[in-house]
């Protein structure tokens, strides 16, 4: 016992900090301290390698698999390895197609998510007014809604546009009803705006206004004020809600499940391939699209890290 | 004169607020309320639809309630499970993250988002090709080290569909925990500490028996309930898990558990406890890829019946009424949880 926890001691030691363990404040250790502290340093550290392995291995399968060769239509069993996926993407009907629209509604998605998100978190962190706590509030209840309810709700009001009374008369054919394009978007800004509020109202809790002030004192108007001493300081909190909307948008199924009609984004093409088949195409672009995410979570956190040091040396 | 031209500095921001605001009303308030008037109507996309006014049907609500009881039921005990599950390996890895992650920290933070990278389908998938009945886990469990019988299948079972739902939404649960475990004021365990607050021995003995004992329970009944369609497991291997699970939960909270983490971090914890359950327990419950991917037809849980109804059958007053069904069900999930946990603690730390 002993010996196991001389080696456990040094080795530990680096990565428990502030959190004295109970045996370093005590006269002499009791063996079952010992054991204690023991099991409390190496199951703990053993216990998250497992647990991230959990996290990585459903990833992993889907790299290896988009190198499979399957025997028969279905790409669940692993045959022999192959680089004719790789080699040949987007060889299967409809999936170019819905690659592409997955890219255009997420692109167009953020953009407007973005603009509406950011503007009322500036309202919500920079102003106090009289809704304040019920604009939070009401931010709020969207992400607490499960998806299929967003989904649903948002198909029976496409569909009241078309046969119910009110609506029909107002509103002209063709906007919302037969489904596509415009409501895929509409869906997706929809619940992409309370993401965006959270995220970037977060990033500016700490926002100095005295800056703000100084810039005015120094003759600068609201506007120019805005984009020269605001936007600046803002800019990583906007940036990292935009790439949160990005990701959410072209892996969102759910909601799109319910608001495509027949036009498919990648995860709703993968929902109709599935019963008939399901090529090994589907984990190339899936690890295509994971390559790329990884890469841009690395560009903005370098980004940001930059951002980050602009806001530390800010006068005091 | 100026002045007069711009806006008053109170309108400010509910001028920046309006388009969002907007947005969101036109599309998440508007919908629901459609939706409400499509659940007290009658009719079918192809016959038309007669709504309030007119009629005023209840029978949508009772009716699917009784008629689609089972699945309610299948998505609470699924969507309950993985939560539980879901905090279970949460808990101690947000810990660890927050408390010994040292340099690591930011690299195990992005592990944790890793899968949300990849498609939530794909992701489904994969678990699909690992539980299969010629995946890499039978192949492992059943022929290598023979577990399990040579006939012993996951897929179509609850526990595929529960262990779906828990991988998919562990990052949910992961998170939350972090940021409010990671909030604790550490000088708070070390006085703790200084005050003689040592291992948890006797306490965590009990605490941990007897919730081992009782999730094992609930695990075995849960996955069993629906596979064998009301026969249940008998008393005696529930009796048996019991016992491996009072005795596992009691090692561990007499070894693992001290008297600063039961008395300091983990009240402080609460809050978060409270937000990544809802945020765990709402997706889960309401989710129906991982029971249509990974489940049998006795499986189904009521997102499934949501999506079938609007989308197959176009029987909008029947699926609208589920849905309500649905978010009211998650709301009293919600406020029986609340109130089990202390609501002052939670308001003390959203505030």
């Amino acid at each position: 016992m002993s010996a196991v926890s001389a080696q456990s001691g040094p080795a530990a030691s680096g990565a428990a900090s502030g959190v004295g363990p109970s045996a370093a404040s005590g006269v002499g250790p009791s063996a079952g301290q010992r054991l204690g502290s023991f099991a409390d340093r190496w199951l703990l550290k053993v216990f998250t390698v497992g647990a991230i392995t959990y996290l990585m291995i459903p990833i992993v399968v889907m790299i290896v698999f988009s190198f499979n060769d399957p025997v028969g239509k279905f790409n669940f069993v692993w045959a022999k390895f192959s680089l004719d996926a790789w080699m040949t993407p987007l060889n299967r009907p409809g999936l170019a197609d819905a690659l592409r629209i997955s890219i255009f509604v997420a692109i167009v998605g953020t953009f407007f998510a973005t603009i509406l998100g950011t503007l009322i978190a500036l309202a919500l962190v920079r102003y106090r007014f009289r809704a304040r706590n019920a604009a939070n509030l009401f931010i709020f209840i969207p992400m607490a809604t499960p998806e299929i309810v967003l989904g649903a709700s948002l198909l029976s009001i496409f569909v009241a546009t078309a046969t119910l009374e009110p609506f029909k008369s107002i509103i002209p054919k063709g906007i919302f009803y037969p489904l596509g394009l415009p409501t895929i978007i509409i869906a997706h800004v929809m619940f992409n705006i309370s993401y965006v509020v959270v995220t970037v109202k977060a990033r500016i809790q700490g926002f100095d206004r005295h800056l703000e002030e100084a810039a005015m004192d120094l003759g600068a108007n609201e506007w120019t004020t805005f984009w020269k001493v605001t936007f600046p300081l803002i800019r990583p909190g906007i940036i990292a809600a935009a790439l949160l909307a990005f990701s959410l948008s072209i892996d969102d199924f759910i909601v799109t499940n319910f608001t495509s009609g027949l036009v498919s984004t990648f995860p709703v093409w993968v929902w109709g391939t599935i019963r008939n088949n399901l090529p090994p195409q589907v984990h190339v672009i899936g690890t295509a699209i994971f390559l790329v995410a990884v890469g841009g979570v690395a560009i903005s956190t370098f980004l940001q890290s930059r951002g980050g040091k602009t806001v530390a040396i800010r006068p005091r | 004169m100026k002045r007069s031209l711009r806006p008053s500095r109170r309108a400010i921001p509910y001028l920046l607020m309006a388009p969002g605001m907007l947005w969101l009303v036109l599309f998440f308030v508007v919908p629901n309320i459609q939706m409400l008037v499509f659940s007290l109507s009658e009719g079918t996309l192809r016959t038309g639809f007669k709504t309030p006014p007119s009629v005023f049907d209840l029978e949508n609500y009772s009716g699917s309630l009784v008629k689609f009881a089972g699945n309610f039921a299948n998505s609470i005990v699924f969507g309950g499970l993985a939560t539980m599950l879901c905090f279970l390996i949460g808990y101690p890895l947000a810990y660890a993250i927050a408390f010994r992650g040292g340099r690591w920290k930011n690299l195990l933070l992005f592990l944790v988002i890793a899968p949300f990278f990849t498609s939530f389908l794909i992701r489904t998938i994969s678990w699909r090709i690992i539980l299969g009945n010629d995946g890499p886990f039978l192949s492992i469990v059943r022929d290598f080290l023979g577990l399990v019988p040579a006939n012993f299948s996951i897929l179509g079972t609850p526990l595929a569909v529960v262990g779906g739902l828990t991988y998919q939404f562990l990052p949910f649960m992961v998170l939350p925990l972090y940021v409010s475990i990671e909030k604790v004021d550490r000088r708070l365990i070390e006085a703790a500490q200084d005050l003689y607050a040592g291992p948890w021995r006797r306490g965590g003995l009990i605490a941990g028996a007897i919730g081992g004992a009782l999730l094992m329970v609930a695990l075995q009944f849960g996955l069993g309930y629906a596979s064998l369609a009301g026969e249940g497991p008998g008393p005696t291997p529930a009796l048996i898990s019991g016992i491996m699970g009072a005795v596992i939960g009691g090692a561990i909270g007499s070894t693992l558990i001290s008297q600063s983490f039961i008395r300091v971090t983990f009240p402080l914890s609460l809050p978060g406890v409270f937000a990544a359950s809802i945020l765990t327990f709402i997706p889960s419950i309401g989710d129906y890829v991982n029971a249509q991917l990974l489940g049998s037809p006795k499986t189904q849980m009521i997102g499934n019946v949501i999506q079938s109804r609007f989308l197959a059958q176009n029987d909008y007053p029947t699926a609208a009424a589920l849905a309500f069904l649905l978010m009211a069900g998650i709301l009293v999930a919600i406020a029986m949880y609340a109130r089990a946990l202390g609501t002052e603690e939670l308001t003390g730390g959203t505030a």
